[in-house]
């Protein structure tokens, strides 16, 4: 089973149904069945050869949809760069993967050595007289310099590979088998340049169909997808919509949230995946004065749901299932909470998704037993057969598995299991502290810290210390008005915490120090720490 | 209405272009352009508040008020016109 058969199986099917509405546009499976086709016989025709690299650089769209299927019919590997990737960015990733073709809005298109070219999603304003591609002379020029010829790419224009008679609406022959990579995602770590998580056809049908397995997702489902098709769990809601031949709503933010709720309504959304910010959002609305009668199904993954929002949402939409779930990019998914254990585990992120194992091993590496705490490992068709031309991230992340020749994921995060084996985040690997030959989680002390009423975020870090091994250092931001004392938040602390967790200091700070995704940032903590000691 | 657009369009040149003058029509769609995001509407509606005086209700909240220096116009002389001449 290939990814594209997802579509040409519900073009079978459903050839009128609509596949995806965005905006005020719709087009039906037997449609975008075709245009994929053309285009895909546009892209062997312009260079793309079998195993090429497409990248495709659009905001959520029906044109986005169309291209990431015209890419894997062309046998081709295609990777999802967000719309609003600047063009350092852009660069890296496209001259990390060498890709051959980019597909994006005129003036977002950059010419590097390997492209062989460049689709341009709209036509040429007529007043616009600056150069299509501001970088294809510098690029050139870099390619001079290198000693290489340089070939410019050619510049083609999306709506002219897609007109009548330009090109069959027939697939075009395959020669690519489902061990053959189908996309490349890019994943930033926390440190250094984003790497490509390759991901084969096999992987990604086997992902899909276990997760449309336990969302239990029928035709009839009204996908509502407000994620970027460059983050892979919004690529999956248009995957998996058109492997069970459901109609995807696509929306480009959740900037307008009301808006969004409005077309939900009106589209009659079954299913609604969400991140954590937007369910905080969600839940500062007046959610009585939409209809959503037909909503069937929350999800969330990426961060863990706060247990009162949970509580708040099974209070105000009584009748929508909540799935929490957990996974990562270099597998797809691991785990789901069943909607019916939500109430009572409200914390925990479920069991293994079908067809798929997942398990707690030692700092040796021996699985341990239910009831432990230890570094969750993913075994299955999902997990990826590593990063694209990175050896040692790879060697680093995928282990020995049991069977001769198979890779297990290490995924760097830390679980606790009850005896049930129901699973519970405990933290990242990194994160954890080891203080008198104790584990402490970062974010079990954040938390009771959090708890305090004076205390608005705080930040716990591990300090290295001759005698404990490593010392916990605890940072706050207190609530406005407040001034706790660092005694009263210790006591706090001693009255909630086991004593090697208790930290030994607390810092009250004004504020306290961001990333640029709006993260606290612990590694200027820890700089700060070094610099005082 | 001019004056009016002229003031926005300095506004988002100033806080979302950073200063670099990209060309976009008065009816282009901001979000589109990616000139704005979800973090940037909410700035957006503290500069209508601030400079304008206007209060954005939550189901006002929508690109059919907010997501083009036309539609903004519109939507700011509207609600002075609403709270009284």
């Amino acid at each position: 089973m290939l990814l594209e058969n997802f579509l040409e199986r519900s073009a079978r099917r459903y050839a009128d149904k609509p596949a995806v509405v965005c905006g005020d546009e719709t087009i039906a499976y037997g449609e975008l069945e075709r245009r994929a086709n053309r285009l895909a016989h546009a892209l062997r025709a312009l260079g793309v050869e079998r195993g090429d690299r497409v990248a495709i650089h659009l905001d959520n769209s029906i044109e986005a949809v169309t291209a990431i299927f015209a890419a894997l019919k062309a046998g081709a590997v295609f990777l999802m760069v967000n719309p609003t990737t600047k063009p350092d960015k852009l660069r890296f990733v496209l001259e990390d993967c060498r890709a051959r073709a980019l597909i994006a809005r005129r003036r977002r298109l950059l010419a590097t050595e390997h492209l062989a070219t460049m689709i341009a999603m709209d036509p040429p304003a007529r007043a616009d007289k600056r150069p299509v591609a501001p970088d294809t002379e510098r690029g050139a020029r870099e390619a001079c310099d290198n000693g290489a010829k340089p070939a410019a790419p050619t510049l083609a224009d999306w709506h002219d590979l897609l007109a009548d008679d330009a090109y069959p609406t027939s697939p075009p022959p395959k020669a690519h088998i489902d061990i053959d990579l189908a996309a490349l995602v890019y994943t930033s770590g926390s440190t250094g340049r984003p790497k490509g998580v390759m991901l084969t056809h096999r992987n990604m049908v086997a992902a899909a169909t276990s997760i449309t397995t336990y969302l239990e997702n029928v035709p009839e489902d009204v996908i509502l997808s407000v994620l970027p098709l460059s983050f892979d769990y919004g690529l999956y809601q248009a995957l998996m919509s058109v492997k069970i031949g459901g109609t995807l709503l696509l929306e480009r933010s959740f900037a307008y949230p009301h808006a969004v709720m409005l077309d939900a309504e009106a589209q009659r959304a079954t299913g609604l995946p969400l991140v954590p910010t937007m369910l905080a959002m969600l839940l500062q609305m007046d959610l009585e004065r939409y209809d959503l009668s037909r909503l069937r199904y929350v999800t969330n993954t990426g961060a863990a749901l706060p247990v009162e929002h949970i509580r708040q949402l099974r209070r105000r939409l009584p009748h929508v299932d909540i799935y929490s779930m957990y996974g990562l990019t270099e597998c797809k998914r691991v785990a789901y909470l069943p909607p019916e254990e939500v109430d009572t585990r409200p914390n925990s992120v479920g069991k293994a998704m079908p067809n798929c194992e997942a398990y707690l091993i030692d700092d040796e590496g021996r699985r341990l037993p239910l009831g432990s705490t230890g570094e969750l490992v993913v075994r299955g068709g999902n997990v990826m057969p590593g990063y694209w031309e990175r050896p040692e991230e790879t060697a680093a992340a995928l282990r020995d598995g049991p069977l001769p020749g198979e890779r297990i994921l290490a995924t760097g995060d830390v679980f606790r299991t009850d005896s049930e084996g129901y699973l519970y985040f405990v933290g990242r690997k990194d994160d954890i502290i080891k203080s008198r030959g104790e584990k402490v989680s970062p974010r079990e002390v954040e938390d009771v810290l959090t708890a305090h009423p004076a205390v608005a975020e705080a930040a716990v870090i591990g300090v290295a210390n001759a005698l404990l091994g490593q010392a916990v250092h605890a940072f706050v931001a207190p609530r406005e008005g407040h001034e706790p004392s660092e005694r009263e938040l210790l006591r706090h602390c001693a009255g909630q915490l086991e004593d090697f967790m208790v930290p030994r200091h607390v810092a009250i700070c004004d504020h306290l120090p961001r990333t640029a995704n709006g993260k606290i940032d612990k590694k200027a903590l820890a700089q700060s720490e070094a610099g005082t000691h | 209405m001019d004056e009016l657009k002229t003031k926005l369009r300095a506004f988002i040149v100033e806080n979302f272009l950073f200063g670099v003058d990209e060309p976009f029509a008065d009816g282009d769609s901001l979000m589109e352009q990616g000139i704005v995001d979800s973090t940037g509407v909410l700035e957006l509606i503290g500069y209508l508040e601030d400079e304008f005086g206007i209060m954005v209700a939550d189901d006002e909240l929508l690109p059919e008020n907010l997501d083009s220096l036309d539609n903004l116009a519109t939507f700011i002389d509207r609600k002075r016109a609403a709270v009284g001449a």
